[in-house]
C-alpha cells in the first residue's frame, strides 16, 4: 500500500463517517433504554420508544394532518408545476425568462415571509367575503406551501421536457390525434418518470416544511411543528425511533427502485449486457424488484414483530438498581466528606442539619452505614449527574 | 380503394408566407397533380420546410390558398387534413412498440385494439418488415425506421404524403437503396407524394417534377431532366449539377441562340428561358462540365490543366483559361485511354445548343 492508498481510504472513510455517522449513531440510540438519546454508556437494549413514538397523541395527530396537507400539496403543486413548464417551454424567450423569474422568486423568498403572507391574505379574504371556513390550517398550510414547492415541481418538469422532441406532438397532430389525444398519448407517458420525481419532492418538501407552516397551520399542528415543540421541551429517544423507522422506509423504496431501474436496464439492453442471474429461472425471479420488495417487508415484518415482543423490564429495573445503589454511594460519600470537614474546623461552623456532625470525621473514604436518603423513583438522570449532585439536606 | 379516384392534388394559390418582416415563401403559384411525386429542391433557408408545414396546416399562408384536392385548407388543422408528413427525423414514438407506432392514427380514430394489429402487421408486410411489431423503435436500424415511419403515415390513408428529408439522416448506400423504395412504394399506393430535399441526386432521380426553391421564390418548375438541362435562371443553372459560369456581354440574339463575348473569346449558346436580350446587355454563360469536350470544333478555345481530381468513373479536369479556372469531367476510358498531364495545353469547345445563356442573378454559392 502506498502513500496515496492509505491517504485515500482515510478520507474516504472520514468523509463517509461525515455522511452516515449522525444516521448511525440516531439509530443506535433508539434502543438504549437511556431515556436521553445516547449511545454510551450503553444501558439496555429495548424497543420501547417505538411503542413510546406511536403513543404520542400529539405526533400522530400531527403526522396525520401532515399525511392530508401533505396529499393536498402533491395533487395540486405536481399540475401547477407542470402547467408552468409547459408555459415556458412554448412562449418566445423573452416573455419566457420574465416569467421564469416571477414563478421561481417564491423559492427565494424566505419561508417565514411567505408564511406571514399566506395568513394577512387569506385572513382579509376570508373576511372580506364572509368565507370564515377558508381560514383554517389545513388549506392556508396548503396554499401557503404551494406557492414555493410548485416551483421545485416546475423545475423537475423543466428539465424532463428540455428532452422532449416537440416534433412528436407534432407528429401525432399530423396522425390526427387531437391536441388533448397528443398531450395525454404522447407527452403525458414521456414525463410519467418526473411526474413520479416531482411528487415525491414536493411531498417531502410538504413534509419537512417548518418555518412557513408553523405560520400558515394556525391553531393545528403538522408533524414537523410537533416535532419542533417536542424537543423545546426536551428531547428523547423516541425522536431516534422516528428516525430509524423513516431510514427503513427510505431504504425499502430504493432498493427497490434500484432493482427496478437494473431490470430495466437488463431488458432494455441486449442479452450480451445481462448479467448471469437472469439466466436461472429462480435467481431471475428474485431480483424482480416486486420480490425484491416482498422480501424486504417481510424481513422489516419480522424484525418487527420481534422487536414488539422483546421486553425488556428486566434489564431496566436491574439498571435502574443500579443506578439506585450507585447514586447511594455517592450520597454517602458525600455526606461523609462533609462531616469529615466539619470535624477539622470543630464546632467554629456548626451544621444545623447535621446532627451526625463530626461522629464519623476522618474515615471518608469508606462506605458508612449511613440510613437510606430519600429516593425518588423519577429521578433517571441520577447517575448520569450523579457527581454533582447538590448537597443533600435530608434529615 | 373507392370506385371513383380521389382528388389527391395540391394547389399553391399565390401562397405568401411571412414571419415578422421575413418573407420565407414569396408568391409560390403550383399546382401538383394528383399521384404525382413531386420534389421541393433547394438548400437550407429556401423555404422549403416552411412550405411543406404550410401543406401539412401546422402554419398558414400569409397571403394566398392552399387547396387539397380541391378543398380550401384555411382554417384546417394538421390532424384535420388529408396529409401524413413524415419528419426529418422521424419522430417515431420511442415508448410505443413498432406496431403501436403504426397503429396510432387508428387508436386516435377509435379503431379497437385487435384490428389496429391487424392493419400494423400488413402495414408491416408492404414494407417488408413482418414481425418486428414488438420491438421498441430503439431496436431499429436507420432504415428500418426510416420505413416504420412511412408505414405509420401510410395508416392514416392520406391522399398526400410529406416527405421532410426523410433520408438525410441515412449513410450513402442506405440512402440510394430508400430511394428506390421509397419510388416504389409510391406506384403502388398511388398517394401523392410530396418531399423536401436539398439533395439533387434524390429530387432528380426519385420525382415526376421537381420545383427549385431559392430564397423563399419558386425558381422553376419541372422534369428533372428539364431542369437540369434547361435552367431557367442562374441560380437553378448553379444549383443543380456541376456548371461553368462565364460572364460577358450580348453582341446579338437572333431567335433561339446569342453570342455572348467573353475574356475568353465570343461563344454561340442558346438563350435560357426564350429571353430576349439587346446588344450590350450583361448575361452569363453556363456549360455543363460533361459537355466541355477537348478538340471540339465548335466554340474551341484554349486552356491549361491545371489539376486533376481522380474520381473512378470520371476523372474532374480544372483547366485554367485566362482568369476563369473551368471544371471538366472526363470519362475514365481505363488503360486503353490516356489523360493529358499537368501543364499542358487543351483545345476545348462546346456544341451551341449545350451552352445556356442566362442573366445575371445570384448563384448557388451566394445563399
Amino acid at each position: 500500500m502506498n502513500r496515496n492508498t492509505i491517504f485515500g481510504g482515510a478520507y474516504a472513510l472520514a468523509f463517509f463517517s461525515f455522511l452516515f455517522g449522525p444516521l448511525i449513531i440516531m439509530a443506535l440510540t433508539a434502543f438504549n433504554s437511556s431515556r436521553f438519546p445516547r449511545v454510551a454508556p450503553w444501558e439496555c437494549f429495548t424497543t420501547n420508544w417505538f411503542g413510546e413514538l406511536f403513543g404520542n397523541a400529539r405526533l400522530m395527530e400531527g403526522l396525520m394532518n401532515s399525511v392530508i396537507i401533505g396529499l393536498g400539496v402533491v395533487a395540486l403543486a405536481v399540475p401547477i408545476g407542470l402547467a408552468g413548464a409547459l408555459a415556458l417551454s412554448e412562449l418566445p424567450s423573452k416573455l419566457r425568462s420574465t416569467l421564469y423569474t416571477v414563478l421561481i422568486l417564491p423559492i427565494l423568498i424566505p419561508g417565514v415571509v411567505l408564511g406571514i403572507s399566506t395568513i394577512v391574505l387569506w385572513g382579509q379574504i376570508s373576511r372580506g367575503i364572509g368565507a370564515g371556513f377558508l381560514y383554517n390550517g389545513y388549506f392556508l398550510t396548503i396554499v401557503g406551501q404551494i406557492t414555493f414547492v410548485s416551483a421545485y415541481a416546475m423545475l423537475v418538469f423543466i428539465a424532463r421536457l428540455q428532452r422532449f422532441d416537440a416534433t412528436q406532438t407534432e407528429a401525432a397532430l399530423d396522425l390526427g390525434a387531437t391536441p388533448g389525444q397528443a398531450f395525454r398519448k404522447i407527452l403525458l407517458p414521456f414525463m410519467a418518470p418526473a411526474i413520479g420525481s416531482a411528487a415525491f419532492i414536493t411531498l417531502l418538501a410538504s413534509f419537512e416544511n417548518y418555518n412557513t407552516t408553523v405560520f400558515t397551520v394556525l391553531s393545528e399542528s403538522t408533524f414537523t411543528t410537533a416535532l419542533a415543540s417536542k424537543v423545546r421541551h426536551g428531547t428523547d429517544p423516541s425522536l431516534s425511533a422516528l428516525a430509524v423507522i423513516i431510514i427503513t422506509l427510505t431504504l425499502i423504496g430504493a432498493l427497490t427502485n434500484e432493482a427496478f431501474q437494473r431490470r430495466k436496464e437488463a431488458e432494455a439492453g441486449g442479452r450480451a449486457s445481462r448479467s448471469p442471474l437472469y439466466a436461472n429461472p429462480i435467481t431471475r425471479a428474485l431480483t424482480h424488484p416486486g420480490v425484491v420488495f416482498a422480501i424486504l417487508v417481510a424481513v422489516i415484518g419480522g424484525i418487527t414483530y420481534a422487536g414488539s415482543q422483546y421486553d425488556s423490564s428486566q434489564c431496566e429495573a436491574a439498571i435502574l438498581q443500579e443506578k439506585l445503589d450507585r447514586q447511594e454511594a455517592l450520597r454517602a460519600e458525600q455526606r461523609a466528606r462533609i462531616e469529615a470537614q466539619e470535624a477539622e474546623q470543630g464546632v467554629t461552623v456548626p451544621k444545623p442539619d447535621s446532627a451526625f456532625g463530626g461522629a464519623f470525621g476522618g474515615v471518608g473514604t469508606s462506605a458508612p452505614a449511613a440510613p437510606a436518603p430519600k429516593v425518588e423513583n423519577n429521578s433517571a438522570f441520577g447517575g448520569a449527574f450523579g457527581g454533582i449532585a447538590p448537597p443533600q439536606t435530608e434529615e | 380503394m373507392p370506385d371513383t379516384i380521389p382528388d389527391r392534388s395540391v394547389l399553391l394559390d399565390h401562397v405568401t408566407i411571412r414571419f415578422g418582416t421575413y418573407t420565407a415563401v414569396d408568391n409560390a403559384n403550383l399546382k401538383i397533380n394528383s399521384g404525382e411525386f413531386f420534389s421541393f429542391l433547394g438548400p437550407s433557408g429556401c423555404g422549403k420546410t416552411t412550405m411543406l408545414r404550410c401543406i401539412s396546416g401546422f402554419s398558414e399562408p400569409t397571403e394566398g390558398r392552399v387547396l387539397i384536392g380541391g378543398k380550401d385548407m384555411a382554417g384546417v388543422g394538421p390532424n384535420k387534413r388529408p396529409t401524413a408528413l413524415i419528419f426529418q427525423h422521424l419522430a417515431l414514438f420511442p415508448l410505443m412498440t413498432v406496431a403501436e407506432n403504426i397503429a396510432f392514427p387508428l387508436e386516435v380514430r377509435g379503431v379497437s385494439k385487435k384490428e389496429r394489429r391487424k392493419k400494423a402487421d400488413e402495414l408491416l408486410e408492404m414494407i417488408a418488415l413482418p414481425g418486428i411489431g414488438d420491438k421498441k423503435p430503439g431496436e431499429l436500424s436507420g432504415g428500418q425506421k426510416q420505413r416504420v415511419a412511412i408505414a405509420r403515415a401510410l395508416a392514416v390513408e392520406p391522399d398526400i404524403l410529406l416527405l421532410d428529408e426523410p433520408l438525410s439522416a441515412l449513410d450513402l448506400k442506405l440512402r440510394q437503396h430508400m430511394r428506390t423504395e421509397l419510388r416504389a412504394i409510391q406506384k403502388q399506393v398511388g398517394v401523392t407524394f410530396i418531399y423536401i430535399t436539398h439533395d439533387q441526386g434524390e429530387a432528380l432521380t426519385m420525382s415526376d417534377r421537381v420545383a427549385v426553391m431559392s430564397r423563399g421564390v419558386i425558381e422553376q418548375v419541372g422534369e428533372p431532366d428539364r431542369i437540369y438541362n434547361r435552367p431557367r435562371s442562374a441560380f437553378v443553372a448553379s444549383f443543380v449539377g456541376e456548371n461553368n459560369a462565364l460572364q460577358g456581354v450580348i453582341k446579338g440574339q437572333s431567335g433561339e441562340t446569342a453570342a455572348l463575348e467573353t475574356p475568353m473569346g465570343t461563344f454561340e449558346a442558346r438563350v435560357g428561358g426564350g429571353r430576349k436580350y439587346k446588344a450590350g446587355d450583361e448575361a452569363l454563360l453556363f456549360v455543363r462540365p460533361e459537355q466541355l469536350i477537348p478538340g471540339a470544333t465548335e466554340n474551341a478555345f484554349q486552356a491549361t490543366l491545371a489539376r486533376q481530381e481522380f474520381e473512378g468513373a470520371t476523372n474532374h479536369v480544372f483547366a485554367k483559361a485566362g482568369e476563369n479556372e473551368l471544371r471538366i469531367s472526363m470519362v475514365n476510358a481505363g488503360l486503353a485511354g490516356s489523360l493529358p498531364g499537368q501543364g499542358e495545353s487543351l483545345s476545348l469547345g462546346f456544341a451551341p445548343m449545350n451552352g445556356t445563356i442566362l442573366p445575371v442573378g445570384h448563384m448557388a454559392s451566394e445563399t
